[in-house]
């Protein structure tokens, strides 16, 4: 996917991931994004946008442009270290009959 | 086949999603932008009809809840707009093309809103249809355009409610109340069952759509789905569709209803309904008078961004 370039002789907004904690004891995850001139004012929009009934108690903006991502293109061999390790699942191992607790 | 079309073949047939990063055929990543960018434009120009009638609301109630309606239509543009950023295009150039008439938004917001019981039809009928045209997009093949769609769909039913609720008012008020509802209802009746688009077998482009799992279901089968909830909720408001075709048919198990005007359809889309060119002028107009402060927020984040590095090397 390459860049996408705003028309000529205006400058877009740069865009902003939102990511939101819907309740305290969950961990902040990625909602959508939207364009804001700067953090303060991504935050405030993030507000309106994703949290107009109650969604969420913490909101991050991150500038999109600042976060590094894995290719697609090299999902094979980036995540095959973990598919041949099943001995990293409990499932793994053998239990002699009767064992409890474990 | 190359090794990526049959990959995304193998994603598609396995009802995984897609996303964004993922290699898609550029047919359908058309497909998609054309498609979100239509749902997008049409929030956003929704806004226009009912927003008519925020400053004549008939109660402060009505007033406020109408007013958070309009301002959800304007978030469920920006859910979709940034879905369709994820396909590789800017804002900015999506807004051009509703500007200059490239990209279309739905028909139905072509119509006017000419009594307070527009409103009430606006949202039974065309939150209704848009409603049955969008439970089956959360299930779309595009990852974030389903996501989207699923919180679209979680808002929209309050706007289906109320506006219900406003017929259900209306039509158990006065007889002049009574009429203003029945006459708002005939108006928006058959241009609800337009929104569904043409007919299958007029349709250009649900084939392939369909194979891509963009779409789960075709024009006419969603349209016979909303005609058939929609009957019995008319009966209960005490109101008539404007339909001397409507009937039920005990063999199809649906209800029948009469031929639609596919010349009127045809002529809204094509620019010519009642308000296609006043809606495109005050979008234009909201755009343009706003340019000032898009451009002022910028200069803003520019200074602190300088004004914060002067701080930092001075510190050095």
């Amino acid at each position: 996917m390459s860049e996408p370039t705003a028309p000529e002789g205006r400058r877009e907004w740069p865009l902003w991931e939102v990511f939101v904690r819907s309740k305290r004891g969950l961990s902040h995850g990625h909602v959508g994004s939207l364009h804001a001139a700067d953090p303060e004012m991504a935050l405030r929009m993030a507000r309106d946008v994703y949290t107009r009934r109650q969604e969420g108690v913490s909101i991050w903006v991150v500038e999109a442009a600042s976060i590094t991502a894995s290719s697609p293109d090299e999902k094979d061999p980036f995540f095959d270290p973990a598919a041949d390790k099943v001995y990293r699942h409990p499932t793994f191992y053998d239990l002699p009959e009767g064992v409890e607790h474990l | 086949m190359s090794d990526q079309q049959a990959g995304f073949d193998a994603m598609i047939e396995a009802d995984q999603r897609i996303e964004p990063r993922d290699w898609m055929p550029e047919a359908y990543r058309k497909t998609l932008v054309r498609q979100i960018a239509q749902h997008a434009h049409s929030e956003i120009i929704g806004m226009q009809p009912e927003g008519n009638w925020i400053t004549r609301a008939p109660s402060l109630k009505r007033k406020a809840i109408l007013m958070a309606k309009v301002q959800d239509e304007a978030g469920h543009g920006l859910y979709l707009y940034s879905a369709t950023e994820t396909l590789g295009v800017s804002r900015d150039d999506l807004l051009d093309q509703l500007h200059a008439g490239k990209q279309k938004y739905s028909s139905i917001f072509n119509y006017p809103t000419l009594t307070w019981a527009d409103v009430g039809a606006i949202g039974w009928l065309v939150d209704g249809a848009a409603i049955t045209n969008q439970i089956p997009l959360c299930r779309c093949s595009y990852g974030p355009y389903a996501r989207a769609m699923v919180r679209i769909c979680k808002e929209e039913s309050f706007h289906q409610r109320q506006g219900y609720e406003i017929l259900y008012t209306l039509a158990n008020g006065t007889p002049a109340q009574k009429q203003m509802a029945q006459d708002a209802v005939n108006r928006w009746w058959w241009p609800s069952l337009m929104m569904f688009g043409p007919a299958d077998d007029e349709s250009a482009h649900s084939a392939q759509s369909m194979a891509w799992k963009i779409k789960r279901h075709s024009n006419d089968e969603l349209r016979q789905r909303f005609v058939d909830m929609a009957v019995p909720q008319a009966e209960i408001l005490g109101l008539t569709l404007p339909d001397s075709d409507l009937r039920w048919n005990a063999e199809r198990g649906h209800y029948d209803f009469g031929p639609i005007d596919w010349d009127e359809f045809w002529r809204v889309v094509k620019g010519d309904g009642p308000c296609n060119r006043q809606r495109i002028a005050n979008r234009v107009k909201a755009h343009e008078d706003g340019e000032w402060v898009r451009a002022a927020a910028i200069a803003y984040a520019d200074k602190q961004h300088a004004r914060q590095a002067g701080t930092k090397e001075h510190a050095a």
